[in-house]
Parts: C-alpha cells; sequence; structure tokens
C-alpha cells in the first residue's frame, strides 16, 4: 500500500477526533477524543518514518504516547476532583476557574 | 495480502473513531477506543513499526484504558442525550447548536489535510516507502528502537521519564482526598485497635480517655467506677488531670 492511503486515514481520524472536542461535552469523552487525534498523529509520524526508512519518527511516537499517557493521568485526576467536589461533569458549566 | 489487511484495519479504525465520538455512554466510547487501539496497532504492524506496535497494545489499549474504565465506573458516565450538542446555556438564549458549526470546522479542516498531505506533489508519498528488509536489527524494531532510545535520544528518553513521574505525583495529588477523614472513617474500628492493649499512653488516649475507639462517643460503664477503683488510681488520677492535654 502506498503511504498517501495511511496519511488519508491518518487524517480523517485526526478530524473525527477534532469534531468530538468541539462538539461533546463530557470531559471524560473529550479526553477519549484528544487521544483520537493524537492516534491520528501518531499513524502520520509512523507513515512518514516508513517512507524515509528512519527511526526518528518512531521515537517521536513514543514519545507522544508517553505524553498522552500522562495527560490523561492528570486529565482523569481532575475529573475525579471535579466529582468529589459535587460539580457538574460538563465542560460547558466549568468554564469559571474559580474554586 | 496487505492490501486487504490494510482495508479491515483501516475501516477498523475509522469506525472506531467515530464511535468514540457517536456513542452517547462514554463507557462504550472507552470500549470503542479500544477497538480503536487495536486496529492502528495492525496498521502500525504494517508499517514495519513492530515496537510501537507492541507498545500501543500494551501501554494504550491495556493500562490507559483500564484507567479509563475505573474513572468511567466511578463518575458514574451517565448517558448524555446527543441533542445536537446544545448547552442549556446556549438553549436558554435560543442559539441554534454548534453542532454543525462543528461538523463543519471539522470537514474543513479534513479538506485542508487532505490538500496538504497528498496535493503535496511529494513522489515519495506514492511510493510505498523505503526499501525494508527483515532481520534482527532492522527497522522498527525494538533493538532498533531502544539502541536509538538510549545513544542518540537519551535526552528525550530522561526527559519522558521524568514528565511521567510528575504526571503521576501530580495526579494523586489532584485525586486525593482533601479536608480531612469523613465521619464514618473516624468511628471505624481498625485491626490495629483491637490488638493494642487499652493504656499504653497514645496520642488518641490522651485526648479521648482510656475508652477503645469503637466505644468512643458512646457513656462508658467502666467511666463511673475507675476513678474508685485502687489498681488503676494512678493511670486514671494522671488521666484525669491531664485529659485535656
Amino acid at each position: 500500500m502506498s503511504i498517501a492511503w495511511y496519511l488519508a486515514v491518518s487524517a480523517i481520524v485526526f478530524c473525527v477526533g477534532a469534531f468530538g472536542v468541539m462538539t461533546r461535552r463530557n470531559p471524560l469523552v473529550v479526553l477519549l477524543c484528544l487521544e483520537l487525534m493524537l492516534n491520528g498523529a501518531n499513524l502520520a509520524l509512523i507513515a512518514f518514518s516508513r517512507m524515509w526508512g528512519n527511526g526518528d519518527g518512531q521515537i517521536l511516537a513514543v514519545v507522544v504516547m508517553t505524553v498522552a499517557a500522562c495527560e490523561v493521568c492528570i486529565g482523569l485526576g481532575m475529573i475525579v476532583a471535579i466529582h468529589r467536589r459535587r460539580l457538574p461533569i460538563d465542560v460547558d458549566e466549568l468554564r469559571e476557574l474559580q474554586g | 495480502m496487505s492490501s486487504i489487511l490494510f482495508f479491515l484495519a483501516a475501516i477498523g479504525v475509522i469506525a472506531g473513531a467515530i464511535g468514540v465520538v457517536g456513542l452517547s455512554n462514554p463507557f462504550y466510547s472507552v470500549l470503542a477506543l479500544v477497538g480503536h487501539l487495536l486496529s492502528l496497532a495492525v496498521l502500525f504492524l504494517l508499517l514495519r513499526a513492530e515496537f510501537v506496535a507492541a507498545a500501543q497494545v500494551v501501554v494504550y489499549a491495556g493500562a490507559v484504558m483500564v484507567l479509563y474504565i475505573f474513572v468511567v465506573a466511578y463518575v458514574g458516565g451517565e448517558e448524555q442525550p446527543l441533542d445536537g450538542g446544545l448547552t442549556r446555556r446556549a438553549r436558554s438564549r435560543g442559539a441554534d447548536g454548534r453542532r454543525p458549526t462543528g461538523a463543519l470546522f471539522a470537514t474543513a479542516l479534513l479538506v485542508e489535510l487532505t490538500i496538504a498531505l497528498l496535493g503535496s506533489g511529494l513522489k515519495a508519498v506514492e511510493g510505498s516507502g523505503a526499501p525494508y528488509s527483515p532481520g534482527p536489527r532492522t527497522f522498527g524494531t525494538p533493538a532498533y528502537i531502544g539502541d536509538l532510545l538510549l545513544t542518540r535520544f537519551l535526552l528525550v528518553f530522561e526527559a519522558s521519564s521524568l514528565l511521567l513521574l510528575i504526571a503521576a505525583v501530580g495526579g494523586v495529588v489532584l485525586a486525593r482526598r482533601r479536608g480531612g477523614l469523613d465521619e464514618d472513617d473516624r468511628d471505624r474500628l481498625t485491626p490495629l485497635d483491637l490488638l493494642r492493649p487499652r493504656g499504653i499512653g497514645t496520642m488518641v488516649e490522651g485526648v479521648e480517655g482510656l475508652a477503645p475507639a469503637h466505644a468512643r462517643g458512646r457513656p462508658d460503664p467502666d467511666e463511673d467506677n475507675s476513678p474508685h477503683d485502687g489498681g488503676l488510681a494512678p493511670h486514671s488520677a494522671g488521666q484525669a488531670e491531664g485529659g485535656g492535654w
């Protein structure tokens, strides 16, 4: 398969993730859609890495996965803290950054 | 063979992505993301990224998704009606929803990305990649990735390990229980309370008297006659005088 097919799939996945980030209101699902966007970027990175026969893109993909795991850790911690304070789990209701 | 596998995996990837966005229950969204990640690992394998595919399945589809499932079960992911993405505030303002706007932006982004990626005129995009020959230390194997990570990208490796440490500490700090113990926890009897003999001078006894933890707050039958008891007299007298200390 030519590399262009992989790039098309990665573009579709990225745009579906961006659509979810813009429209969903549950912060859990927003985090999942951010994962989708990162996965689309990862697929493009690995496709370009294959295109050049160079491993640097794969290293960057591994680092992106690490950063995504950190982001999930912090984001889920924030959601649990929001839930503990009996605040609504809704990104539109949580627009004010005050205690 | 590889093209059939590619199309199967690509359909799985896109269907999983649409399932994450489209399903209303967050629990099903997480399950759709697991399917998406497994299909994506197949695409990574087709691109000769063996180590990244294995890490994807083990770390992402294994560990991170379990974390998601736990949080969805804890928070109790309620069903969200997919009512066109309208918020309560937007509905009260009489807005006509932001889902069409979101779809418009996403479609515009897709068109731009497709033009940028496929219309770039790069000859190599049309080919199937650099020449590849299988071997133990060739492109994409764990040995190759480990060699790169520990020689050329050592600083990146160390920085990401530090980032993971900071994120773990930050997650614990964010999600910890605040404001002391709950009322239920204070009265709960721990195994140590049963094993510990009475009157050994712990701080709890100094503040609250000699009653065992489960009887605290209730009138103790021993309390009335203990000042008259000869055997315990020095101890209970000291406890009575210094009890409030």
